[in-house]
C-alpha cells in the first residue's frame, strides 16, 4: 500500500533538521502533524546545497553549526517514531548519505519508519545502475524529481518506479525559494503530467509560498510542498500552516 | 575482440572507473543532455575543429614554446623543459578551454555565459572570449579571491564582464562554483562555461579534450628538439586539474611518469591544506563523484592554499581515477615551497610563474632524477596576478 494519497488536496512541509535549534526537529514534526499537515520532508543539512536558494542554504549552515549530523538526526527520529502517524520523507544531497554508508542509512530509515527518501542529486539512471537493489532490499521507496520539461517517456519510467511513493514535480526550473508564477501554459503541463502519473500521487514544490499558490497547485496536482516559505516563517515567528489552511 | 578502454574514455554515464558521472538535480538534466549531444557532434566536426585550432594559433598565440631551462637542468642534472602556457593570450592555459567552449556555446545558439573563477584566470579567459564573440558574461568569484586576485577582477570588468561575489561558505572557488551552478539552474538558457576538468559529465571529458592541445604540442616539440616524443616525467599542478589533464592527455597510454602536484597549504596534516588526494576520500560535489575533502558526515571541508587556483576541496574525476589506480602519482607542495620556487624561477630564468604553476616548479625539489630523465614541467600561467603576494614577502 502506498502511504501517500492520491486525489486529496494535501499540504506538505519541508523542514531543515536541526534548524533553528539542534533539538527543534522533533517538536516541529509533531506540531506540524497536529496542525493537519499531510506529510513532512525532513531535510538533511549539507554544506553545499547546489539546488537551494539563500533561505534553505542559510538554514542548512545554521543547522550544521548547531551540530546536526546523521547520527543525531536518526536518534531524534527514533525518539518520536511511535508518535508520528503521517508519512515522513528524508530529503538531502547524496554525499552525506554515501559517507554515512548507504546500507546503514537504509537500515536506519527502516528502523525509524521513513516512508520515502528524496536525493535530488541522484539521477534516476544512477539510481538504477548503482543503488536500486539496495533500496529494494530494505524496502525504502525512492521519490524522484521531475520538471515541467521532463519528457513524457521519462516521466512514465519514473512513475513506474514510484508506486509506493509519489512523483515530485518541480514547479519551474529554478532553485528553491524563487517565487513561482503559475503561468497558464505551466498549469496545462501540470495536468498532462498528472494524467501520466495515473495512480501515483503528484506533489508539486519549489517556490510555493502563499494560500493562493497552494490553491493553484491543488487544481492540477495532488499536493503542495512548501520549503523556503516555511523556514522563513520560522524566522519571522509566523504560523504559516494556519495562514495556508482554511 | 573487446576494445581496450583508454584512461581518458568515459562510460555511457560519464564514469572514469568509479569516478565521475553526472550527479545533478533533474533541473539540469535537459541542459546536460543537450551539451553532451553537441560535444559528441563537434568531436568529428572538421569545421569546428578548424575554427578552434585557428583561434588557438592566431588569437591565443599557440603553439606555446617548449623551453629548455639550462639552469634548472644543471641543478637537477637532467634536461628540464618548461611548457610555456604562461605565454598564452590572457596569461594561462585557461584560454584553451574557454575558446573551445565559447565556440560550442555559439554553435548551441547561446548568448549568455556564466562561469566561476578562483584565481581569476578562468574568469579573465571567459570574459575575453565573451568579448570576442559578443556574449553577455557573468563571473562568480569568491569574496576572498576577489581580494587576493584584484588585478584579474579589474581585467574582467574592463573586458565587460559582470563579476558577482560569492559570499557563502569559504568564499573561494568551491562557493563560486555553487553560485554559478545555481545561476545556471535559474537561467537554463545560459551556457555554463566551467573552468576545469570538474563538474558533471560531459564537462570533465570536454575540458580535458580542449586542453589536450598542450600534450599534443609537447609531443611534436619534444620530437623536434630531442628526437623522441616522450619525456620520462611530466609535472603539473592540480586545482581541479585542467592544465594537468591537458599536459598528461596524450601520455596516459604510455609509460611516461605523470606527476600531479597538489597544494599542501601549511602542510598536509596541518588542517590547512588543499591536498585532496591525500586527505580526501570518494564523495559527490559539483555534480561528480570524485575525491573530496570532507568530514566523517560528508560535509565538505574548507580547503586552504595560498594559491586561489588550487584552493579547491575536490579534484577532477579523471585524476581521482588515475591516481587511485596508480597511473598518476600525486605529491604536494606547501605555500612556502611554492613561494620559494616562484622566486627561484624569476631569478634563474626571468620568468615569474603564477602561484599555481610555482607549485609544479617546487615539485622538482621533491623528486629524484637520473641523468637519462627528460622532464617537462607545465608552466600553466604567469605571475602578474600574484605580484602583491610575492612583494609582501619580506624574506626577499
Ligand atoms: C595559472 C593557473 N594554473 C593552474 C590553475 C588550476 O587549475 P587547473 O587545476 O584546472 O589547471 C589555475 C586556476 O586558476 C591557474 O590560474
Amino acid at each position: 500500500m502506498n502511504p501517500f494519497i492520491k486525489n486529496k488536496k494535501q499540504l506538505s512541509i519541508f523542514i531543515t533538521a536541526g534548524f533553528p535549534t539542534l533539538n527543534s526537529t522533533t517538536n516541529q514534526i509533531l506540531e506540524l502533524q497536529s496542525k493537519g499537515v499531510d506529510f513532512i520532508e525532513v531535510g538533511i543539512p549539507f554544506s553545499d546545497p547546489m539546488a537551494d536558494g539563500v533561505v534553505i542554504q542559510e538554514s542548512s549552515s545554521k543547522a550544521l553549526s548547531n551540530g546536526m549530523n546523521m547520527d543525531i538526526l536518526f536518534d531524534q527520529l527514533e525518539a518520536i517514531k511511535n508518535d508520528v502517524h503521517i508519512p515522513l520523507v528524508l530529503m538531502g544531497y547524496l554525499n552525506p548519505v554515501l559517507q554515512y554508508g548507504l546500507e546503514k542509512f537504509l537500515i536506519k530509515c527502516k528502523d525509524v519508519k521513513m516512508a520515502s527518501v528524496i536525493l535530488p542529486d541522484m539521477s534516476f539512471e544512477i539510481y538504477e545502475r548503482f543503488y536500486q537493489s539496495l533500496f529494494e532490499k530494505y524496502e525504502i521507496p525512492m521519490t524522484f524529481l521531475i520538471t515541467p520539461t521532463s519528457s513524457d517517456e521519462r516521466i512514465l519510467k519514473i512513475v513506474e518506479s514510484s508506486k509506493k511513493s509519489f512523483v515530485y514535480l518541480v514547479s519551474h526550473t529554478s532553485i528553491t525559494g524563487n517565487k513561482q508564477t503559475f503561468q497558464e501554459n505551466l498549469l496545462e503541463r501540470y495536468s498532462e503530467i498528472k494524467a501520466l502519473c495515473k495512480n501515483v500521487p503528484l506533489m508539486i514544490g519549489f517556490g510555493i509560498s502563499t494560500k493562493n499558490d497552494v490553491e493553484k497547485a491543488h487544481k492540477s496536482c495532488d499536493g503542495a510542498i512548501i520549503g523556503s516559505a516555511y523556514i522563513k516563517s520560522l524566522i519571522e515567528k509566523r504560523d504559516l500552516v494556519r495562514e495556508l489552511t482554511p | 575482440m573487446e576494445k581496450i578502454k583508454k584512461y581518458t574514455e568515459v562510460d555511457d554515464l560519464g564514469f572514469y572507473g568509479h569516478f565521475g558521472g553526472a550527479f545533478v538535480p533533474e533541473l539540469l538534466r535537459d541542459n546536460l543532455e543537450e551539451l553532451t549531444t553537441f560535444f559528441l557532434e563537434i568531436e568529428n566536426d572538421n569545421a569546428f575543429q578548424n575554427e578552434f585550432l585557428s583561434l588557438l594559433k592566431y588569437y591565443v598565440g599557440r603553439p606555446s614554446p617548449l623551453y629548455l631551462s639550462q639552469k634548472l637542468s644543471n641543478e637537477f642534472k637532467c634536461p628540464i623543459f618548461l611548457k610555456r602556457e604562461d605565454l598564452n593570450h590572457t596569461g594561462s592555459h585557461k584560454i584553451n578551454n574557454a575558446i573551445g567552449q565559447i565556440l560550442l556555446a555559439k554553435k548551441m545558439g547561446k548568448s549568455e555565459i556564466v562561469a566561476e573563477t578562483g584565481a581569476g584566470q578562468h574568469g579573465v579567459a571567459t570574459a575575453t572570449v565573451c568579448a570576442l564573440m559578443n556574449m553577455k558574461c557573468i563571473v562568480f568569484m569568491g569574496e576572498k579571491d576577489i581580494e587576493r586576485q584584484a588585478p584579474n577582477v579589474q581585467r574582467m570588468k574592463f573586458l565587460g564582464a559582470e563579476v558577482i561575489p560569492a559570499k557563502s561558505g569559504s568564499k573561494t572557488l568551491k562557493d563560486a562554483t555553487n553560485e554559478a551552478i545555481r545561476y545556471w539552474i535559474n537561467h537554463t538558457n545560459a551556457y555554463y562555461l566551467i573552468g576545469s576538468v570538474v563538474g558533471p559529465h560531459p564537462y570533465p571529458a570536454m575540458v580535458a579534450s580542449f586542453q589536450s592541445v598542450i600534450s599534443k604540442e609537447i609531443k611534436s616539440q619534444l620530437k623536434e628538439m630531442t628526437g623522441t616524443e616522450n619525456p620520462t616525467k611530466i609535472i603539473a599542478c592540480v586545482g581541479g586539474g585542467s592544465n594537468a589533464a591537458g599536459a598528461f592527455f596524450e601520455y596516459y597510454d604510455s609509460n611516461v611518469e605523470l606527476i600531479a602536484v597538489e597544494a599542501g597549504g601549511l602542510g598536509v596534516n596541518s588542517g590547512y591544506t588543499a591536498a585532496t588526494s591525500v586527505v580526501g576520500n570518494p564523495g559527490v560535489l559539483h555534480g561528480s563523484l570524485t575525491l573530496l575533502m570532507q568530514d566523517e558526515y560528508g560535509q565538505v571541508v574548507e580547503p586552504y592554499s595560498i594559491s586561489a587556483g588550487l584552493d579547491y576541496p575536490g579534484i577532477g574525476p579523471l585524476h581521482a581515477y588515475t591516481i587511485q589506480i596508480g597511473r598518476t602519482k600525486s605529491i604536494s607542495v606547501t605555500d612556502e615551497e611554492a613561494l620559494k620556487a616562484a622566486k627561484k624561477l624569476a631569478v634563474y630564468e626571468g620568468i615569474i610563474p603564477a602561484l599555481e604553476s610555482a607549485h609544479a616548479i617546487a615539485a622538482l625539489e621533491k623528486l629524484k632524477f637520473e641523468s637519462n630523465d627528460v622532464v617537462v614541467v607545465n608552466l600553466s600561467g604567469r605571475g602578474d596576478k600574484d605580484m602583491e603576494t610575492y612583494l609582501n614577502l619580506d624574506s626577499y
